[in-house]
């Protein structure tokens, strides 16, 4: 159970205090209601590009980081197709710097030109690393171009492509901030060696008088229902052929999302799972076979990737794969094996939540998503789960019509 | 107020920074166990470390592969059984394998101790080793190398390595089509035999820990062998050149980039201080690396230096993805950097700030029972003093602008730098 308070100032801005004074340090997170999904479709990779430029520089702070470690802290920051996280952890004499750094930030940028210059450039940098000097790098652009039309989600956080980057101009960096990066569209949280009092002494000082700002009311097109099986064949040059195939699943807040997580602990992430039993260890198909989902705050997808074994044909990779979900479908699951994956769940969670920054991670998100409370509702949602939801779950995410597949093969 | 201005501050290098002490049992067979009792949640680690790693084996590959295969059967168990045990109580049973050891680590709740601790000491006393896992293993591993050999990242690691120590050295070598199909099951039966059933471990135990510890553990493997291994000597043999420049795919867009220095290890005076000067150079975000060739010129998505340790012999190593086209820019502008910390000293703000920080995220370092282990788990199978944290902390609030441009004269020096491009 993880305790918490919460205020909001009267400029909007929520703060959630978490107090475990077994820590020395104190964590500050600040989640801005703006991520991949909320970009212009001309202009993708536009919010984690503007992550970078919040080290840039303040409107009375012209460098971010060296303050901050000087005062004994780190941080860091990532962007997702939902939300954009700003995290910081100092030692708690220090707490006044954080607060300094975060609502400067908040109140203006520096918008400097040499800034945004050099940033599109690591940023194209981050882009060829990740995505064009590896290997199937591109698998998950593809796949998401594939399986959402009309959502936002069709593209990845890093953008759709890297002339998007390299055409950002400093009106749009200027116009992002002002929409998005205001009190009323971000969630602060306070963690570790703080009370409530000074959190709030501390907001008021510093963030009080910052302009509220609009709130941003988010109306995205979601994806309608897919109809018709979706398939892409590429080839390319890749030493092993691979197999990718995804079938939307339910938004982040409704019920049947965390039957379909259990689902894919049940089918991979752990050698007793059964794709990896099956696939890799008794028919030898796969050298390595996963499942996951995305985890999205809108409806996302669970996917299924794998490498197939030297001389395995595709056709028959993908059929092997077809009689496992097949399993899951016409055959309830048994009680000891549910047991199991809710036995991993529960263990995630406390495992995760021996950190103090994760703590403060989950507690923004959850508040974002509606309630920070939520937080502390899991597990119980994942024990009520019984084995006909599996089974009936099951038969509704894996047809033929709601999936997508991608034959990604070594050019012959 | 002003926003102009910072908030006062107290210096972290005026904190008071310790390591939580451990508590040392010993087993029946004279067995040596850490325990660090800590944390707030109902959770503990147990490792196992065995004199089992690369330094130990005869041919390439077996140490890891025992290692890897530790886990994939018993006379009475498949691999599956074994894995749908740990897995059924939520705990996670991992292997690995380093240059001089390997490893068993076991992470669950406190409550499910009793029900997973008798499989482990199966896994350590009876361990099989199936014909057929050994095969898929292989195949597996053949797969994997082919994928990771596309890798420009993966094949600069490789080679900087055998510039170093040569690759028949623990150290320098690496895995082969040819290495991997010569795997044998009896191979493995006897590097099993050798390090595992009549060789020697330490245990590190730590979290929220069972109130009968000692008796649980005695009673599991408090029997178990306890003979140090004998350990084979290596020569090293370095390069004789130090520049190489190698195309692994014609169509690549960035190269990675290498440069590697033998350094001294951990039990060298020199040691501790140069963990300050690494730091200053490219150990954080703020390094003079980062803010030349990321910050300002936009090389790179990230330029790191580290010391690469292992037991014996450690290596200072400057490692980066940088656009194909400012591969050698970026060579010559860690050149640049590492002679100008050579020829001034550094300021005494910049210094300060290198301190504070590195004394600030020590402090929140050791949050958590895990973090604290991992500390002791390296003093001890180094074999350094006990008060070696407290020294750490201690050098690195002393430490001088003087003392940081000697040393810099002395260790980064470009003529004894390996420097490597793979695109």
């Amino acid at each position: 159970m993880i305790q918490f308070e919460r205020f909001k100032i009267a400029n909007g801005l929520r703060v959630i205090v978490h107090r475990d004074a077994s820590t020395p340090m104190v964590v500050m997170n600040i989640m801005y209601d703006v991520g991949a999904r909320d970009e212009d479709q001309e202009r993708t990779g536009f919010a984690h590009l503007f992550e970078h430029l919040m080290f840039g520089g303040s409107v009375h702070i012209p460098n971010y980081d060296e303050p901050l470690q000087m005062a004994g802290g780190e941080n860091n920051a990532y962007t997702t197709n939902d939300l954009t996280n700003y995290y910081l952890h100092l030692p708690a004499e220090n707490l006044e710097t954080a607060f300094w750094l975060e609502s400067d930030r908040m109140l203006s940028l520096a918008f400097d030109e040499k800034s945004l210059e050099v940033q599109r450039k690591v940023v194209v940098e981050e882009f060829k690393e990740h995505y064009l000097s590896k290997p199937y790098g591109d698998a998950w652009h593809k796949m998401r171009e594939l399986a959402y039309h009309v959502h936002p989600y069709r593209w990845m956080t890093i953008g759709k492509d890297i002339s998007h980057i390299e055409k950002a101009q400093l009106k749009d960096v200027k116009e992002f901030f002002s929409k998005y990066y205001c009190p009323v569209n971000a969630v602060m949280v306070l963690a570790g060696n703080i009370t409530v009092e000074k959190a709030r002494e501390l907001t008021e000082k510093w963030f009080g008088d910052i302009p509220a700002g609009t709130k941003y009311e988010r109306k995205l097109p979601q994806e309608p229902e897919q109809k018709e099986e979706r398939r892409l064949t590429v080839r390319t040059n890749v030493p092993l052929d691979a197999l990718y195939k995804c079938w939307h699943i339910s938004e982040r807040l409704d019920k049947r999302y965390y039957i379909a997580d259990l689902i894919t602990e049940i089918l991979s992430g752990g050698g007793s799972s059964r794709l990896y039993q099956s696939l890799v260890k008794e028919k030898k198909l796969f050298s390595n076979i996963e499942c996951h989902h995305f985890g999205s705050s809108d409806a996302g997808l669970l996917a299924i990737e794998g490498k197939l074994v030297k001389g395995v044909s595709i056709e028959d990779a993908e059929a092997a794969v077809e009689e496992v979900l097949n399993g899951l479908k016409e055959k309830q699951v048994e009680e000891t094996e549910l047991q199991k994956v809710k036995n991993k769940t529960e263990s995630m969670i406390v495992f995760e939540d021996m950190s103090v920054v994760n703590r403060a991670n989950s507690l923004a998100y959850y508040e974002l998503l509606g309630d920070a409370a939520m937080m502390n509702d899991e597990l119980e949602k994942y024990a009520a789960i019984t084995t006909e939801e599996i089974l009936t779950e099951s038969k509704n995410i894996f047809t033929k019509e709601n999936s997508n597949t991608i034959w990604y093969l070594a050019a012959k | 107020m002003d926003r102009r201005i910072a908030p006062p501050i107290t210096d972290a290098v005026h904190f008071d920074l310790h390591l939580k002490p451990y508590t040392k049992l010993t087993l029946k067979n004279g067995i040596n166990v850490y325990a660090v009792e800590a944390g707030p949640e109902e959770v503990m680690s147990v490792e196992w470390v065995f004199y089992a790693g690369n330094w130990y084996e005869d041919r390439n590959l077996v140490a890891a592969s025992t290692n890897l295969l530790l886990k994939n059967g018993t006379s009475s168990k498949t691999a599956f059984q074994i894995n749908e045990h740990f897995e059924y109580y939520g705990s996670y049973l991992n292997r690995s394998c380093h240059s001089e050891t390997a490893t068993m680590t076991l992470h669950c709740l406190t409550k499910h101790i009793n029900e997973l601790l008798p499989v482990v000491r199966e896994l350590l006393t009876d361990s099989v080793f199936p014909e057929e896992e050994l095969a898929i293993a292989r195949q597996n591993m053949k797969q994997r190398l082919k994928v990771n050999l596309k890798k420009s990242d993966f094949v600069a690691g490789r080679l900087i390595d055998v510039y170093l120590y040569g690759e028949n050295h623990p150290y320098g070598r690496y895995s082969s089509d040819d290495a991997i199909d010569a795997l044998t099951r009896d191979e493995l039966l006897q590097f099993y035999k050798k390090c595992y059933l009549e060789g020697q471990f330490v245990m590190f135990v730590a979290g929220r820990l069972p109130a009968n510890l000692e008796r649980i553990l005695n009673d599991q493997f408090g029997d178990l062998s306890n003979k140090s291994v004998t350990e084979n000597q290596f020569a090293i043999t370095p390069a004789m050149e130090n520049k190489f420049r190698i195309t692994n795919d014609p169509d690549g867009v960035q190269g990675s980039i290498r440069m590697a220095m033998p350094f001294v290890n951990r039990h060298h005076p020199d040691y501790l201080p140069a963990q300050v000067l690494n730091t200053l150079l490219g150990g954080f975000f703020g390094s003079r690396l980062m803010a030349n060739i990321r910050e300002d010129k936009g090389f790179t998505y990230g330029i790191h230096s580290y010391f690469q340790n292992h037991m014996h012999n450690v290596a200072w190593m400057i490692s980066t993805e940088a656009g194909k086209d400012v591969c050698e820019a970026t060579i010559a502008e860690v050149y640049k950097e590492m002679n100008l910390l050579r020829e001034e000293p550094v300021d005494e703000e910049e210094l300060l700030l290198v301190k504070n920080y590195l004394i600030g995220t020590a402090l929140g370092d050791l949050d958590g029972p895990f973090h604290i282990i991992a500390r002791w788990k390296s003093i001890i199978l180094n074999k350094l003093e006990e008060n070696y944290f407290d020294r750490s902390v201690d050098i690195i609030k002393k430490i001088s602008p003087g003392q940081i441009q000697e040393l810099a004269v002395k260790y980064l020096n470009p003529e004894n730098c390996y420097e490597l491009i793979v695109v």
